[in-house]
């Protein structure tokens, strides 16, 4: 049975690695509770500060073929509510909590007594850990606060430092992707000695425009602000930052990290976990469907486990960070085809024409009989296809019906064809194929020795030396 | 649009929709399914080949009028089609989910959707050509290959005159489709929109001499007659007053002319015009509707949708039973009937002593209409094979060049996308030959 206990960044605990993210699903205790019940292992609080003022809206999403919330965008700022309200409530969470993590987000003043002051309250309410907001892209960044400070290397390594004066429990610099490089705030952090990271927080976004009113969302009295940017959408972003700083040796090794972006399942927090994080956070997920969701995560994830035979959180743990390498590094020799399986193919011919416009047109629509490889000059379209063809309605009594032959689940003319000597192995057709395993890509080996770009230029320089 | 006509609201309240609309969002949920096929099945098994794909895909964007003008670029009576039509031997039945094991994708539906927002809109089709062409064009009969040749020849800049002997256009789609499928008001706005484009209609009854007029008043005339009445049930008595034929039927209820029937009805023939009529029957308050047919199950022409429908209204189905002869009794009709099976050749004949007689009070002949041969003979040098005008396939060009033809009198009858296809090809194979014509003679 796989163990999902977790001791994150050198002393918090919980029972499992799914965190809410400092959110409105963290907004106070009772919620907290609840969601502790759900099952989640740990929460941050809902970033806790001088009290703000909200406006009326503040979401608007990005809705995608059908699906609601591809990617969801806010433009809320940090707790609404008084700072001895939300320290009281995290004592309260704790004592009728202990075996579960609450992580203090923080956000105050540029002022190093201001934080003193926050990080020893927040402790002492009894709080397992803190997280310093660095990342909030809107709103209290005009402030000078969030990712004010969160872009700004040195102002974040000051701050982190200032906590680290008299914090006794560990503390997470949470990083703002709104920066060309993420990994220099995350330097910083290490400089000033963080105990960990949480990334990402959100994206700066427009989601989009009323055609009608020609107001932007989220529309606040016929005006609109730019948001953060969150929610399926932003996973591979942050997938990609999480990678970045997971591999990144400058100024320290890698401090523990807890991934966050677009987390909805145990699929995609088993990814964050292989690319290094020892915690996932969730937000949008939670606000689209509930605490309920976090049943699945568990259980998914302890049955993935149990299959792939690992029995803690870190026996796989950064197991991706390795596949990932620079792409001089890749190898130039490697050489894959695509492979249509004829009995699945369906015949939309959707690779055909996203080959023909899109890649590197070498799916051909010009079967006549059986798989034929070769250039397509040597076939000939079949006569009378497609929409030239005079059709009538087929009547029962008068016309054959059409006889279904053989396994294939569409008739030959309609399944298109790859022509291997031109295919790249781009992928492109696979990636559009609507039948799961109907494409597949196949090695063919080049009988070249593995060769890399880097390998390559350095023969280059190495002749020309 | 008031086409001023208004159904009986009891029979309105009886034919309810088959299939209810597709609301808005339940509409784009459905086009998001749609794979965007490329070359798309779905459109070549058309008839008329509407893009598909390109029409679907413009409900998903919401740009729903937008997907109604991609619709009736390719069949002007897109609106009915997506009512009538049998979608599951024709688009939907070619739809490449069925190789997914997927339920298809709601063709039908869908572009029920576009055409209902479109009419409701006011449904007006804007012209594609401006400048005017000074040939005129007659298509004879106003049912729907003449219709789609007429709007066709319009947009082509031709000035259109339809012509027929009924008070309304539409033809059968007026006068011969359930009205839980199709209602009359549906069919006549849709004449309205073609009205629009510019196109005349005219009651006129045309005869031999008609014809020869027609042949001097006009450049090109189209035959898009359909076909003549009924056949008549050849047996003893057909003739009472509990006689009445399929279409008359249907015609009757649909006109409000006949708002009740009487308890015990029977239909003879099994094609899909006899379940219109059996289920009309039912919903007209029949207690028992007994189909006739002398054939198995496996031999009838109605579609297996349409014989299932019949199943789920109530209608009972007597195979292998030929009627043989009728007679009126005190309280309805005697309908004397033989149990038949095929012989070593295939023809029907009678079991000995299997005669049996059906009470009933009402008998409904469904066994085919008759091709119009009196009218179409006197159309002079135009040919026909058996009771059929022939043509060429790609233009519709009959083996008069003044005449071309369409739909049910050329194919036997079939179904109202077949008559609309040929309706539009024929148009487009007038303007291609007078083309042809002006270069030869330019
Ligand atoms: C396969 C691929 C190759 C691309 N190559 C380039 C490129 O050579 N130069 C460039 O400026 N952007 C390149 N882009 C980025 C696109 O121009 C575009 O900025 C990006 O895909 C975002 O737009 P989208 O969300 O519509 O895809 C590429 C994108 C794709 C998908
Ligand atoms: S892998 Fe790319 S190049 Fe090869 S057939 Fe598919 S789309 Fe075309
Ligand atoms: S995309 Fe897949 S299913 Fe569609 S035609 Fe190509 S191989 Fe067949």
């Amino acid at each position: 049975m796989a163990d999902l206990t977790t001791n994150f960044a050198g002393g918090i605990k919980c029972p499992n690695p799914f965190w809410l993210a400092s959110a409105p699903p963290t907004n106070c205790g009772e919620q907290i509770m609840r969601a502790f019940d759900a099952g989640w292992g740990g929460a941050v609080w809902k970033t806790i500060g001088e009290p703000i003022t909200n406006v009326s809206s503040r979401y608007s999403s990005v809705d995608w073929a059908g699906q609601r919330m591809m990617g969801l965008n806010n433009i809320e700022l940090i707790s609404d509510r008084p700072i001895e309200v939300n320290l009281l409530e995290i004592a309260e969470v704790k004592r009728l909590y202990p075996k579960h993590a609450v992580i203090a987000s923080l956000m105050v003043e540029s002022k190093r007594e201001v934080w003193h002051e926050m990080v020893k309250r927040a402790e002492g309410a009894g709080s397992d850990g803190l997280e310093l907001n660095f990342g909030c892209p809107h709103g209290m960044s005009e402030r000078g606060m969030g990712s004010a400070v969160g872009q700004v290397p040195e102002y974040a390594q000051m701050i982190t430092e200032w906590v680290k004066e008299v914090a006794r429990t560990p503390v997470l610099v949470k990083l703002t992707p709104n920066i060309s490089d993420i990994r220099v705030v995350a330097r910083a952090a290490k400089r000033a000695k963080a105990d960990g990271l949480s990334a990402i927080n959100t994206i700066n976004s427009i989601t989009g425009i009323d055609l009608d009113t020609f107001e932007p969302r989220p529309n606040v009295g016929g005006k609109s602000s730019h948001g953060g940017y969150c929610g399926p959408a932003v996973k591979p972003i942050a997938l990609n930052m999480v990678q970045q700083v997971n591999s990144d040796y400058v100024d320290g090794p890698p401090i523990p990290m807890s991934g966050i972006g677009g987390v909805s399942n145990w699929r995609d927090a088993a990814e964050f976990i292989l690319m290094g994080c020892g915690t996932v956070q969730v937000c949008t997920a939670a606000m689209h469907y509930g605490y309920r969701i976090v049943e699945d995560m568990i259980d998914g994830l302890s049955n993935w486990m149990d299959e792939k035979g690992f029995v803690t959180i870190e026996d796989f743990r950064g197991k991706s960070l390795t596949k990932v390498t620079e792409w001089k590094h890749l190898n130039l020799n490697y050489k894959i085809v695509a492979q249509i399986d004829e009995a699945l193919c369906i015949g939309c011919q959707l690779c055909h024409i996203a080959c023909w416009d899109g890649a590197h047109q070498c799916i051909h629509v010009d079967r006549v009989t059986g798989s034929v490889d070769g250039h397509v000059e040597v076939h000939a379209k079949p006569r009378e296809m497609g929409r030239e063809r005079i059709a009538v309605t087929p009547i029962p009594k008068l016309d054959a019906p059409k006889v279904h032959v053989g396994t294939h689940a569409t008739s030959l003319e309609r399944i298109p064809r790859v022509d291997e000597t031109e295919c790249v192995g781009c992928n492109l057709c696979s990636l559009v194929c609507p039948v799961d395993h109907c494409i597949t890509m196949v090695e063919r080996p080049s009988g070249l020795a593995p060769e890399t770009w880097a390998e390559r230029t350095n023969a280059l320089v190495d002749r020309a030396g | 649009m008031d086409t001023g006509f208004v159904v009986d609201p009891d029979v309105a309240a009886r034919f309810p929709d088959l299939h209810p609309p597709l609301g808005k969002r339940a509409a784009v949920v459905e086009a998001n399914r749609c794979l965007n096929c490329f070359d798309a099945p779905c459109m070549s098994a058309c008839p008329t080949h509407i893009d598909v794909p390109q029409f679907i895909k413009k409900i998903a964007s919401g740009n729903v009028p937008g997907s109604a003008k991609t619709i009736l670029e390719a069949n002007v009576l897109g609106a009915s089609c997506s009512r009538v039509c049998p979608v599951e031997v024709l688009c939907e039945g070619s739809c490449v989910m069925h190789g997914k094991s997927e339920r298809p994708i709601e063709i039908g539906r869908l572009q029920r959707f576009a055409m209902e927002t479109f009419y409701d809109a006011g449904g007006k089709l804007p012209l594609r050509r401006r400048e005017e062409r000074q040939q005129r064009m007659a298509c004879l009969g106003a049912g729907p290959s003449s219709l789609a040749c007429a709007a066709e020849l319009r947009q082509l800049g031709f000035q259109v005159t339809v012509i027929d002997r009924r008070a309304l256009p539409g033809g059968l789609n007026t006068y011969g489709v359930a009205e839980y499928k199709l209602r009359t008001a549906d069919s006549l706005r849709e004449v309205e929109m073609i009205r629009g484009l510019g196109v005349k209609f005219e009651v006129r009854d045309i005869d031999a001499a008609g014809l020869e007029e027609l042949e001097r008043e006009f450049d090109v005339v189209f035959l898009g007659v359909g076909l003549g009445a009924m056949h008549r049930l050849d047996v003893e008595g057909s003739t009472s007053a509990g006689v009445i034929d399929a279409l008359e039927f249907i015609e009757g209820y649909k006109t409000g002319a006949r708002l009740t029937v009487a308890p015990r009805v029977v239909v003879v023939g099994a094609g899909n015009t006899a379940i219109d009529a059996a289920c009309a029957a039912k919903r007209l308050g029949a207690e028992t509707v007994t189909i006739l047919y002398r054939r198995q199950r496996a031999n009838i022409s109605a579609f297996d949708f349409e014989y299932e429908h019949a199943l789920r209204e109530g209608v009972k189905f007597l195979w292998t039973a030929l009627p043989v002869g009728l007679r009126e009794t005190e309280d309805g009709i005697a309908l004397a009937c033989l149990e038949v099976a095929p012989d070593e050749a295939g023809l029907l004949v009678p079991l000995e002593g299997s005669e049996f007689t059906i009470e009933c009070d009402v008998v409904i002949p469904a066994i085919g209409q008759s091709p119009l041969v009196d009218l179409l003979s006197q159309a002079r040098g135009v040919s026909m094979e058996w009771g059929r005008v022939v043509i060429d396939r790609a233009t519709g060009q009959t083996t008069n060049p003044k005449y071309f033809a369409g739909g049910d009198c050329v194919n036997g009858g079939r179904e109202v996308v077949d008559a609309i296809a040929d309706g539009k090809r024929a148009a487009l194979g007038i303007a291609a030959v007078l083309a042809g014509n002006e270069v030869a003679n330019g």
